[in-house]
């Protein structure tokens, strides 16, 4: 019996979700008292993981998998977790892992549950807690099947750290024509720059700054924040912003440690899928805005007066604090 | 091409969420059902390929009667028929089992869901009805063109986009990208009328596992009252964010 956790890399580098599930599958192994196996695939420094608390990582280095495949990756996880007799599987909420999720439970019969925000409240049964209704409430959800599928929000957890010696194998799944019939063709992705679901922080613009050539001040403010850029929903629809960067019920959501909104009215939807962010700011000149009954700061003011003068003193925060 | 949309029948955006029973279940009181957004969306490429490739489109959920008025909006948007299963969708493995069952023999080419439910925000029925029948699975997809068996699917990822090749017989799970915003149809009055000769076959669900269920609701803790910050003292916000909140 053990917990196996998928550890997610970019260009062979652990992503800081990846020590988030490690953190979490430690906790959870020692609720089951057993321990956590990480499954890396084509990651280096495999050893970093121990200081999360993993005892084991299985290393997956293969050609074959070295740009994403969902299929591909499900297979090679799945017979990680028959190698292991893994009870409990866990994923992070990246886009990658909630495509991957769904796979390895369909092929394991085993039940999963998305957005878990907590380790489990008792694991017989076996109940964790998950947002539901775009955040607008949680579910305490029992799994009842043998092997269980965890996919953990996002900064739900953060990082904890609890140093063991990591033993490092080598692990080489038999992976089947069938598992490349998608197959990758060309990725377009901004690199060096924050994303959505991996930022602490995140800078959001809606219809209050009245067009997309006003963006350069929610970039600069972001750049010295190491922030995310998002959007509201008709600021992607019209065309000023990609529609990547569109947050709320029906967009991606959030789960920062810090979203700060500007121009954003704060209607429901929107509120819906940016609450899980732990802090939340929000400027605008009006101060019956919705956003401001949703948020934890606010300055009523102008955008274009208070986020260039913001800018200005975060610069000198910044240096002060280097 | 035979195409089967997936539709989820979910509180409309604007519902306010509450708990009854001891809170173990949703209050659906004063609650209006709406088709999935992330369905929306499939549902007009759906009629789009219909219109300029030639396809029939069936559309399929799995929810009690209560949820016919949400098929039958669909059926007036263009679908040609409709199934409904005959089940509370409780778990997205169950749900998943059935609409397996529906692509099994209704020999579909193309099965077209959702992203995730906005009410329970799984995101696992697509990806395990594709495991469950051997079947290519695109997730998060925001763009499909579909030549002969031959298919370019763009997905969202982190930070950007991905074009994936694959053939049918494919199920995605879908969002906005797939049309428009401003593609998006509703059912007009012709729509509406013809709906009703439509056929809405009702079947009995097959027996199969339940895997997840939810025990008990919460509501999320009440906020306190907002920290307003003059503007022209935006120092005071970031000593806040520094000392207080500890996020920056
Ligand atoms: C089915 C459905 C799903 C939806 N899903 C989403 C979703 O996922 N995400 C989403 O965001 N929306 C969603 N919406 C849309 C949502 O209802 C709102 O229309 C939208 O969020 C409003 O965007 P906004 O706040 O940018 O614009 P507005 O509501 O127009 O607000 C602009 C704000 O900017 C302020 N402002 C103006 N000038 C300035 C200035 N100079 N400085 C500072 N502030 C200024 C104004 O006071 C106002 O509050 C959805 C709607 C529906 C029907
Ligand atoms: N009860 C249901 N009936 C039919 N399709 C469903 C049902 N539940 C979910 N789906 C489909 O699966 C997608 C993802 O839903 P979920 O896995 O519940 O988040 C939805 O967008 C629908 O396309």
């Amino acid at each position: 019996m053990s917990v196996l956790v998928y550890t997610e890399s970019d260009n062979g580098k652990f992503k800081k979700n990846a020590f988030e599930v490690a953190s979490y599958a430690y906790e959870v192994a020692k609720q089951l008292g057993t321990t956590a196996t990480a499954i890396a695939i084509q990651a280096n420094d495999h050893g970093s993981l121990g200081q999360y608390g993993i005892s084991k990582v299985l290393k997956v280095t293969n050609d074959q998998l070295a740009v994403f495949n969902a299929k591909a990756y499900a297979d090679a996880i799945v017979q990680a977790a028959n190698q292991e007799s893994a009870q409990v599987i866990i994923v992070s909420s990246s886009s990658d892992s909630k495509y991957l999720a769904p796979i390895i439970a369909a092929k394991l019969k085993a039940g999963y549950i998305a957005n878990v925000v907590s380790v489990p409240e008792g694991t017989s049964p076996f109940i964790v807690k998950r947002t539901v209704f775009s955040n607008k409430g949680f579910a305490q959800s029992q799994i009842d099947t043998d092997i269980k599928v965890l996919g953990l929000l996002n900064n739900s957890f953060g990082l904890v750290e609890n140093s063991t010696t990591a033993s490092i194998e080598a692990f080489a799944p038999t992976l089947e024509e069938a598992d490349f019939a998608v197959k990758s063709i060309e990725i377009d992705k901004v690199v060096g720059k924050a994303t959505i679901a991996d930022a602490e922080i995140v800078v959001s613009g809606g219809r209050g700054l009245k067009g997309p050539e006003n963006w350069g001040m929610i970039e600069e403010l972001a750049e010295v924040l190491g922030a995310a850029t998002a959007c509201s929903k008709p600021v992607s629809d019209m065309g000023w912003r990609p529609h990547s960067e569109h947050v709320g019920q029906t967009g991606k959501p959030v789960a920062s440690n810090l979203y700060i909104a500007i121009g954003i009215s704060g209607a429901i939807q929107h509120l819906a899928g940016v609450s899980s962010s732990k802090i939340k700011v929000v400027i605008n000149t009006d101060p019956e805005a919705p956003f401001f009954k949703a948020a934890d700061y606010g300055i009523v003011g102008d955008a274009f007066e208070v986020v260039p003068k913001l800018i200005e003193k975060l610069r000198e925060f910044k240096a002060q604090n280097a | 091409m035979k195409i089967l949309v997936c539709i989820s029948n979910v509180p409309d955006t604007t519902s306010k969420i509450n708990f009854t029973d001891d809170d173990t279940k949703f209050d659906t009181n004063g609650v209006q059902f709406v088709i999935n957004p992330y369905d929306e969306f499939g549902l007009t490429r759906a009629m789009w390929f219909k219109e300029k490739q030639g396809a029939t489109v069936h559309v399929a959920t799995v929810g009690g009667p209560g949820a016919e008025p949400t098929i039958r909006k669909a059926l007036a948007i263009g679908a040609d028929e409709a199934i409904r299963v005959n089940a509370e969708p409780t778990d997205g493995f169950f749900v998943a089992q059935q609409l397996a069952e529906i692509v099994k023999n209704g020999g579909y080419d193309l099965i077209i869901a959702g992203r995730e439910s906005i009410d329970y925000n799984g995101g696992m029925v697509p990806g395990m009805l594709a495991t469950l029948l051997g079947l290519n699975f695109v997730n998060t997809c925001i763009g499909l063109e579909i030549d002969g068996n031959n298919v370019i699917a763009t997905r969202e990822i982190d930070g950007g986009k991905e074009k994936l090749g694959t053939t049918l017989p494919l199920v995605i799970g879908g969002q906005k990208g797939l049309v428009e915003e401003s593609d998006l149809r509703i059912p007009n009055m012709r729509g509406i009328m013809m709906a009703r000769k439509k056929a809405l076959n009702v079947v009995e669900p097959i027996d199969a596992t339940v895997a997840t269920n939810d025990v008990k609701f919460q509501r999320p803790a009440p906020k306190g009252a907002v920290k307003l910050v003059d503007a022209d003292n935006v120092e005071e916000l970031i000593t806040l964010l520094h000392n207080e909140a500890k996020v920056i």
